[in-house]
């Protein structure tokens, strides 16, 4: 169901990668389904990309170190008396320098690599291309999807069409996806391996995930973060598709009859389920997601955000409140000393 | 809603609290099984011990034992025992996952299996890995620096019982109740009262509660010995690698212990009386655990793994018949991993949403780490450079350490580029790296070591034969279990499933399964090489106390070492001591021996613990009753021995004498 390494996607491997890519044992893997290698989506892409060029960089040190240990057992062994034997000699500072040297050298190329490709890659970063050969313009707005991962299922809500999925993920190819995640109970990974890297979704946080699929298929996606009993069921199928069969989809979904996405509705869903069945809803109560995010969707319940405000509210009034008292004392010195002592009791 | 609430109700419950007759598991086959095995075993085992009439001994030269060999022994037999219970966990994960496809469920239903893997780790981290190497520690770092015994006696005996009164807290959820479900970090919110209202959690907190007071106390232990208890001339610079790396260890132990136990503290409070540390609402921050956690969990791989460096360095100049190449830069390189070891925890979760600069430091912080760990390869590979190499068991184990951990270490680094991470996080190439330098690192490195040092405790060799079977079945089965896993992590494939929809994946997860099969032989040949060598120990017997041509001070007593290690105090002038001494023709003393001061066993170590023990039950189950009036006896225990004053004892010249005496007579009888 998953591509091998087909034409399109070789092209996608910088020449540098590509020519190593010979060179790689990594390649006897290409006959499985390593989607990992061989993504769809130009983050996924990318990400393979450093594995490879990581590999590379390491096995520069690991091959020969290897070989001269199995060199170096085989020659000095006791029965060989031909071979060398200096029972005192201990140092050497040309090796030290060596040995310190070249894998630290080796560490500063791929620590630089790492700093720019972890900066280029960060997840929360809006996308500047749909892929190596097409860069995005300024002002394309990425798609916003809002995620919340359930005990034990995936919950999608789609703000700028106004509908909602259970278990089901359509995106168009080529248009950058920005995920906004969460989670009510407990801690789950988002991962779909063919279109970017894994993200976590936590309760009470919102984390960030910006892709964008550039092949039409349909690829698995689940939780990668182990979250309780449902977990290995917790698993959803994504549709990379067109433009045109995304409207459809968007249509059929509005026109499924699956009603609104309430609070009410959220509520029953929340209850753990395992393998729960897809599920379409036409429209989304405003504001939904940011409720789940801030623990406010039961009737009664104060948003976090709120709660946050107003404490901060609170504390700002009293720090205030303390400094007129603390400006009015000092102008008389004698009264400051009566009134420090009860400053101090509050 | 608080447990309190039901609990505090009744009277029964207050004896009782949350424990009834549904918290032993008739309903599992599995686990009735292993009860009526291990109450058969132990039939036997109290058959036996009465037969033979061995408690006697077992009480004095063992329990109450405060001898540093001794407990070292000691240790060694809980970590090879609870391998057996680690292991048996592996087998069960692999069976379930090489048939949990498609229609079938395979044996294990998830509230098991989930147990299963959290057990795993749990046991093989804190129970197997730890107990080994702190036995290992116990055992030689004494008489690597020539002293009679470690700094702190009773401390020593006291913390291995703490620790293997941990590990029977955990054995106990096997058959009373149930373990955690939670991964063996047991991560909030799913660690949580809400998400995991059962004890397994509990059993999980307070095992590891009461084992982490041993663990700490023995790393301030041993840092107190290597610190003030080193022979005359042995400056830091000239202690063998094996002691540093142990000081490293222990200032690490002693560092972060502390924050494990803070941390299982504030997750115990958050359960018990309704905190909010790390629970979702009210403040609390789910991720601060995973923080502490991980500032803990990271230190501990190197706690691990430091000593067993420190095995083969020993071992690669030994068997290589040449002094340690470069043994300055190995002192600095393991005081630097000890330092940088602290600045890489949040590489364990780049995943959880941290800005691209934070991943970066602590990606890039995590590869320089594998700098010190190259120059040490590249040094015991010098070692080995114009030497002369015995392929003896020992060094098979070392040879097969530095082929797998390379890539083990190579593997590592690529987990530390965050974006590759966000794609292998998680998955069963995570899964295989961190078991590559766990196996490829630590247990290698034990077993080395066990073959090592077997004959100084014991006085004979251990079987050469069963240890090559046993070598080549780990090797062999580690690479056939593990490269299915590294090859799966490409496939996207999951950690902790209990059963998966794509049957394209099985064939790998049936070569994963007989991998752990043939490691299952390697354990089962070690076993045997155990057997098979004490039937044969008048052939294998070392005469000599260095039957290896060692390099270091242990190897200068007889095997096994008298109580007392040392009858005089050896004058250290080189790093390689003993090579030196022997160098020099040093002439062990044969006469004026006078009475040498040594600690007294004491029974004090095995009850504090017992009851501790008892206090962990008792708060697991919420048997607020039983877990005051324990915790009342714990501290009058405490309290009575602190009155104690007849702690140490003179072993008499004579008595010395005839000790020596014998050891020159064997001597003499095989030059």
């Amino acid at each position: 169901m998953l591509s091998i390494i087909s034409n399109e996607n070789y092209r996608m491997i910088p020449p540098l990668v590509r020519r190593g890519l010979f060179l790689a044992p990594l390649l006897w893997l290409a006959g499985c389904n390593t989607v990992v290698l061989n993504p769809s989506g130009d983050i996924a892409a990318q990400q393979a990309d450093l594995v490879v060029i990581s590999t590379l960089l390491m096995l520069l040190i690991i091959v020969p170190v290897m070989f001269l240990i199995c060199l170096f057992a085989w020659r000095y062994r006791k029965s060989n008396t031909s071979a060398k034997y200096e029972p005192n000699w201990d140092h050497s500072t040309k090796l030290e320098l060596l040995i310190w040297g070249a894998p630290l050298l080796i560490i500063i190329v791929l620590g630089a690599i790492t700093w720019i490709y972890t900066h280029l890659l960060d997840p929360y970063r809006p996308l500047s291309r749909i892929d190596h050969e097409r860069p995005l313009a300024a002002h394309v707005k990425p798609m916003e999807i809002q995620v919340v991962a359930l005990d034990w299922k995936w919950m999608f809500i789609y703000p700028e069409q106004g509908i909602a999925t259970v278990n089901e993920l359509y995106t168009p190819i080529d248009v950058p996806v920005r995920f906004k995640l969460t989670s009510t109970t407990v801690m789950n990974a988002f991962y779909i391996p063919a279109l970017a890297g894994m993200i976590y979704t936590m309760p009470s946080m919102q984390t960030e995930l910006n892709a964008v699929m550039n092949k039409v298929g349909v690829y698995d996606g689940f939780s990668a973060n182990y979250s309780g009993a449902g977990f290995s069921q917790m698993r959803f199928k994504y549709h990379g598709v067109t433009q045109a069969d995304f409207d459809a989809w968007v249509a059929k979904a509005k026109a499924s009859g699956g009603g609104e996405l309430n609070r009410a509705e959220f509520i029953a869903l929340d209850k753990p389920t395992i393998k729960h069945p897809i599920m379409h809803f036409a429209t989304v109560e405003q504001g939904l997601f940011d409720r789940v995010v801030n623990r406010c969707v039961a009737d009664g319940a104060v948003c976090m955000n709120e709660q946050m405000h107003n404490d901060a509210k609170r504390v700002k009034a009293a720090v205030v409140a303390k400094q007129l008292e603390a400006e009015v004392c000092e102008t008389d010195v004698a009264t400051a000393a009566v009134a420090a002592p009860t400053i101090r009791k509050e | 809603m608080t447990m309190s609430d039901t609990n505090l109700n009744t009277s029964t419950s207050l004896i009782m609290g949350k424990l009834s007759w549904a918290a032993i598991p008739l309903h599992e086959p599995i686990l009735i099984g292993t009860f009526a095995g291990v109450a058969l075993g132990g039939i036997l085992f109290l058959a036996l011990m009465f037969k033979f009439q061995l408690w006697g001994t077992l009480w004095r030269n063992w329990i109450t034992s405060i001898d540093h060999k001794r407990i070292g022994i000691m240790y060694m037999v809980l970590g090879i025992i609870m391998l057996l219970r680690g292991f048996a966990d592996a087998i069960m994960m692999r069976a379930q996952q090489a048939m949990a496809f498609g229609d079938n469920p395979g044996f294990l239903p998830p509230h098991h299996f989930d147990q299963v893997f959290t057990a795993h780790g749990t046991i093989m981290i804190f129970f197997v890995a730890m107990p080994l190497v702190t036995g290992l520690m116990n055992y030689v770092v004494p008489l690597q620096i020539g002293a009679r015994d470690v700094a702190f006696p009773f401390l020593n005996n006291f913390s291995f019982w703490m620790t293997t009164f941990g590990a029977m807290l955990t054995m106990a959820s096997l058959f009373i109740g149930e373990f955690a479900k939670t991964g063996w970090l047991a991560f909030p919110p799913l660690s949580g009262i809400m998400a995991s209202p059962d004890v397994g959690v509990d059993y999980y907190i307070w095992s590891l509660q009461v084992a982490g007071v041993g663990t700490t106390l023995s790393g301030v232990n041993l840092i107190a010995t290597i610190v003030k208890m080193r022979a005359p001339g042995m400056d830091l610079m000239k202690m063998p690698v094996f002691t540093w790396t142990s000081l490293c260890t222990n200032a690490l132990i002693v560092a972060t212990f502390p924050i494990l136990t803070v941390t299982l503290a504030m997750l115990s409070l958050d359960r018990m009386v309704g905190t909010n540390f790390f629970t979702n609402d009210l403040g609390g921050n789910p991720m601060l655990y995973v923080n502490l956690i991980w500032i803990w969990g990271h230190p501990e791989v190197y706690i691990l793994v430091l000593p067993v460096f420190g095995v083969f360095s020993e071992i690669v100049s030994t068997f290589s018949s040449k002094r340690l190449f470069g043994y300055t830069s190995m002192v600095y390189a393991t005081v630097v991993i000890t330092i940088l070891s602290y600045l890489v925890w949040l590489h364990h979760f780049f995943t959880m949403g941290s800005g691209a600069s934070v991943n970066s430091f602590f990606g890039i912080t995590t590869m320089i780490i594998s700098i010190p760990t190259g120059a040490k390869i590249f040094n015991w590979l010098f070692t080995m450079y114009k030497g002369r190499i015995r392929f003896e068991v020992p060094m098979l184990w070392t040879i097969g350490f530095m082929l797998t951990f390379v890539i083990g270490g190579m593997t590592g680094v690529m987990l530390a580029v965050p974006p590759a991470d966000f794609v292998l996080h998680n998955s069963l190439f995570l899964i295989a790296h961190f078991h590559n330098v766990i196996i490829g690192g630590v247990v290698f490195g034990l077993f080395a070591g066990i073959n090592f040092w077997f004959p100084k405790a014991f006085g004979y060799k251990l079987d050469a034969f069963w240890g090559k079977v046993s070598f080549w079945c780990w090797l062999v089965g580690f690479w056939v279990a593990f490269t299915p896993l590294y090859v799966m992590g490409f496939m996207g494939v999951t950690r902790r499933m209990n059963h998966f929809d794509d049957p394209s994946l099985q064939k790998w997860f049936i070569i994963a399964a007989i991998g752990a099969l043939i490691i299952a032989a390697g354990i089962g040949a070690f076993l045997v090489q155990l057997y098979v060598s004490f039937m044969n120990r008048e052939k294998l017997r070392d005469v000599t106390g260095d039957p290896w041509g060692g390099r270091t001070l242990e190897w200068a007593t007889s095997s096994p070492p008298p109580d007392y290690n040392f009858a005089f105090t050896p004058v250290v002038h080189d790093s390689d001591s003993w090579a030196d001494m022997k160098e020099n023709n040093y002439q062990r003393p044969k006469s004026g021996f006078v009475a040498i001061h040594m600690p007294k066993n004491t029974e004090m170590g095995f009850i504090i613990a017992a009851i501790s023990f008892v206090v962990g039950f008792a708060l697991i189950w919420h048997m607020w009753l039983l877990a005051g009036l324990s915790f009342v006896a714990m501290m009058v225990a405490i309290i009575v021995h602190t009155f104690n004053y007849k702690r140490d004892y003179y072993i008499p010249a004579e008595e010395v004498v005839r000790t020596e005496e014998a050891h020159t007579r064997l001597l003499e009888r095989h030059v």
